[in-house]
């Protein structure tokens, strides 16, 4: 085999990192992919055994062992030498096989709110807080670019423990969404042991 | 997903869903060089990830988004083709998701963005 080029040994020595959005359906998780990425966001199905089984009912009766389920992601390039992944969860909460996949190897998470729908990202603070080690925020999405409630009153309403930072972000926004990222990274900073 | 309907994916990987390899989602994959008659021996499935990792390094979902191969089966593909030194997997320059170092370079890369 012939000595790679140095253009070669350089595209060996990229590396990536992985952010994951999650929250409840309709809650702006695309919007939020979308304006920081370099790529339109990919929507993707991809596929799994077995994770429908238990709440599909032709599953008991026919042989249907694959589930399809839709996710989308996006990349920025922070460095020749480095790349930024965002993934979307999912939104519906019995794809949670999906969500470990996910989160496995991802650096923090966000879990995105809408104050009409509180109750639809419950499952994902759920899923942070008790299934997982990947240290995570929540983010207040400024549908109107205001916040309807104070933040002390949604912590309250989500029952979120006051170490989980709890930040707004407008997720149409690129600087803003951003700004959310850094608040999650610092999070995870600081939450993690220096050499991990 | 574009594959052909009539295949099953398990008769793609030989029934194997597991990889012996970490590979994440965004694990990235590139190749050193591009052989064209290695390429035509490949399945169609491998042939499309193989000549799509051509346009440089890329994620694993991005490889299985683009090539409309399911997530599972890309993974088992992807690693039959680094063991046969068609593509590399890369290791990646930092153990843990949370070194700090790495952290910190994507929290600078993330200020700038802004």
């Amino acid at each position: 085999m012939a000595f790679p080029s140095s253009a070669d040994r350089q595209a060996l020595t990229v590396t990536s990192a992985k952010l994951v959005i999650a929250g409840g359906f309709g809650v702006g998780k695309s919007t939020m992919v979308a304006s920081v990425s370099e790529i339109p966001p990919v929507n993707t199905e991809a596929w799994m055994t077995q994770a429908g089984e238990s709440v599909d009912p032709l599953s008991d009766s026919s042989a249907k062992t694959t589930t399809t389920v839709a996710m989308d992601f996006g990349r920025v390039t922070l460095a020749p030498d480095l790349l930024l992944y965002l993934f979307g969860t999912p939104g519906q909460p019995r794809f949670w096989p999906m969500w470990d996949d996910l989160c496995r190897g991802a650096s923090g998470a966000v879990v995105l709110v809408d104050t009409r729908q509180l109750d639809a990202s419950f499952p994902a603070i759920n899923y942070f807080e008790n299934d997982s080690d990947v240290p995570f925020v929540v983010a207040v999405n400024l549908f109107d670019g205001k916040l309807t409630h104070s933040l002390e009153k949604v912590r309250d309403a989500l029952c979120l423990d006051e170490r989980t930072p709890l930040v707004t972000v407008d997720a149409r926004d690129r600087r803003s969404t951003a700004k959310t990222l850094v608040a999650c990274l610092a999070h995870t900073m600081k939450t993690t042991p220096t050499r991990a | 997903m574009t594959s052909n309907p009539w295949v099953r994916p398990y008769v793609l990987t030989g029934g194997r869903t597991q990889t012996n390899h970490q590979l994440y989602v965004h694990t990235l994959v590139s190749s050193s060089h591009f052989d064209a008659r290695a390429a035509s021996k490949l399945t169609p499935e491998s042939r499309r990830l193989y000549d799509r990792v051509r346009l440089g390094p890329q994620s694993v979902a991005e490889l299985s988004a683009h090539c409309g191969i399911s997530l599972g089966v890309t993974r088992v593909l992807l690693e039959d083709l680094a063991s046969t030194e068609h593509l590399q997997i890369n290791e990646g320059a930092y153990e843990s998701p949370f070194d700090h170092r790495l952290l910190k370079r994507v929290i600078d890369g993330l200020s700038e963005l802004g």
